[in-house]
């Protein structure tokens, strides 16, 4: 069974088609890439597929349930990473974990021993008792990561995980998203090319609400019959420079 | 369990925050203070609406705006940070938000009036059962500064709900009757703070502490009405601004 199944997938505000008709299917176990510039639809999408938002049109089905009509079926079998760092700011790094382990049903006990592990999996045992609000900008985006996987979930959404990171933060963040790859299916949005070759099964290319293309970085340049992913993508986009 | 994990964090959120402390406690504590200095200062026994008796209750309304802003403070931060799009995205409902937000407010907005009467006592208010009423009587005001404060946040970013609270402590101030007799004042101004909740508030919590407990129904049913008329609003908007 497919993890996802989009079919139509639209949103319209007053003067803008933000999503238009998107169609994509997703296998369980997939880390998928939505690609596109600014304005292109990605975060739309995912505030959709994770039920923050309402399809002005279509469906999509997340491991069988419709967004539109199973919201909470869905829910506890996701989780988001926002695209800024979404953390507690006066709380410990160990509460955040625990909190959120916590709201998707864990026990008291169950969710120290999650946020235990889990700080030890993205190395932020020594920080435990730090405020999230004195991390550092690259530890808080991975405090951010570690609170969305602490559900165990088995969609993961990924917003722009490395937006405003320096180089070693975000290659460092890339290699806990690569250990990922094939236990939970992302989807994760970035306009970094480098980023979704680097990380993606699969790359869905966006540009102004529409899917324009689908596949691997290589097949997507044989496709265009370009030498690089990013005149691959500018291509794709309409917007040769 | 989701909606006692939730209502922890805010908790924690807001007594972490020594400012919260500061003028939830602070303030009010100076404020009869400072009456009891000026009282002491008059000749004979002074105005008797700064009688201790008759001030204190005022106080403890007043300390209440505190909580507006408290609650508001949380939400509008929240919102502004990406934050609550994470707990949007997770199982917890609009109930688990509102009572999440609400209920660590309510052993707050009662430890103040404890803190207040408290102080009151120590500046000569008899101590007697009437105290308990009449922090009984403060509940309905309670939960009505919680659900404005909530309905605040859920409209307002941060920056917006600290400059509407400053707008709104004068209101609850000066409405209330807490600095001068509304009845002596008379015409529209008694008009206008007859019709807000404050005013009724401070009557009822003076009302019970003098035991006068004939006068409560009334006063409390106007308390009451806002309450419930202002959760309602709070609830109805933050449902809204779930789903944009």
């Amino acid at each position: 069974m497919n993890a996802l199944e989009i079919r139509g997938l639209t949103k319209q505000y007053k003067n803008r088609m933000a999503v238009d008709a998107l169609d994509l299917s997703i296998k369980q176990g997939e880390l998928i890439a939505l690609l596109g510039q600014n304005g292109a639809g990605k975060t739309t999408t995912i505030k959709m597929l994770s039920c923050l938002l309402t399809p002005t049109s279509g469906d999509a089905l997340m491991l069988g349930y419709s967004i539109k009509t199973d919201a909470t079926k869905i829910k506890p079998q996701i989780n988001v990473s926002p695209q800024e760092t979404a953390v507690a700011p006066t709380l410990s790094v160990r509460e955040n974990l625990e909190l959120i382990a916590r709201i998707y049903g864990s026990a008291k006990e169950a969710a120290k021993e999650k946020a235990q592990a889990s700080m030890e999996v993205f190395g932020l045992t020594e920080h435990a008792k730090d405020r999230a609000k004195a991390l550092s900008g690259g530890m808080q985006r991975r405090l951010s990561i570690a609170m969305a996987l602490i559900s165990e979930p088995k969609i993961l959404f990924l917003d722009e995980p490395t937006l405003g990171l320096d180089v070693r933060a975000r290659r460092e963040l890339w290699k806990k998203i690569g250990e990922l790859k094939g236990k939970i299916t992302i989807i994760l949005t970035t306009h970094y090319m480098e980023e979704a070759e680097a990380l993606s099964d699969c790359i869905a290319i966006l540009h102004e609400g529409r899917l324009k293309a689908l596949g691997s970085a290589e097949e997507l340049k044989q496709q265009t019959r370009t030498g690089s992913f990013e005149d691959a993508f500018l291509t794709l986009t309409g917007a040769d420079i | 369990m989701k909606l006692n994990a939730f209502a922890g964090r805010n908790r924690k959120e807001i007594f972490r925050d020594p400012l919260s402390l500061l003028f939830g406690f602070g303030l009010p504590l100076f404020l009869l203070g400072l009456v009891r200095v000026v009282n002491s200062s008059i000749p004979g026994s002074g105005p008797e609406i700064f009688r201790i008796e008759n001030f204190a209750p005022g106080v403890a309304v007043f300390s209440f705006a505190f909580i507006s802003l408290f609650a508001g403070m949380l939400i509008a931060k929240d919102r502004m940070s990406s934050f609550l799009t994470r707990l949007f995205a997770s199982p917890l409902t609009p109930k688990d938000y509102l009572l999440g937000y609400a209920l660590p407010l309510l052993p707050m907005a009662l430890l103040q009036c404890a803190v207040c009467f408290a102080a009151a006592i120590f500046m000569g208010l008899q101590p007697n059962i009437n105290i308990l009423y009449a922090t009984l009587s403060l509940l309905p005001a309670a939960i009505f500064f919680i659900a404005f404060g909530l309905l605040l946040g859920s409209i307002f970013t941060d920056k917006q709900v600290g400059g509407f609270f400053s707008i709104f402590a004068q209101l609850a101030a000066l409405g209330s009757g807490m600095w001068f007799d509304l009845a002596l004042v008379g015409g529209t101004v008694k008009a206008i703070a007859y019709a807000l909740p404050f005013s009724h508030a401070f009557e009822a919590a003076k009302a019970a502490l003098a035991g006068n407990f004939f006068a409560l129904p009334a006063h409390l049913a106007w308390v009451v009405a806002y309450a419930l008329g202002t959760g309602v609003c709070a609830a109805l908007v933050f449902r809204k601004k779930m789903k944009q």
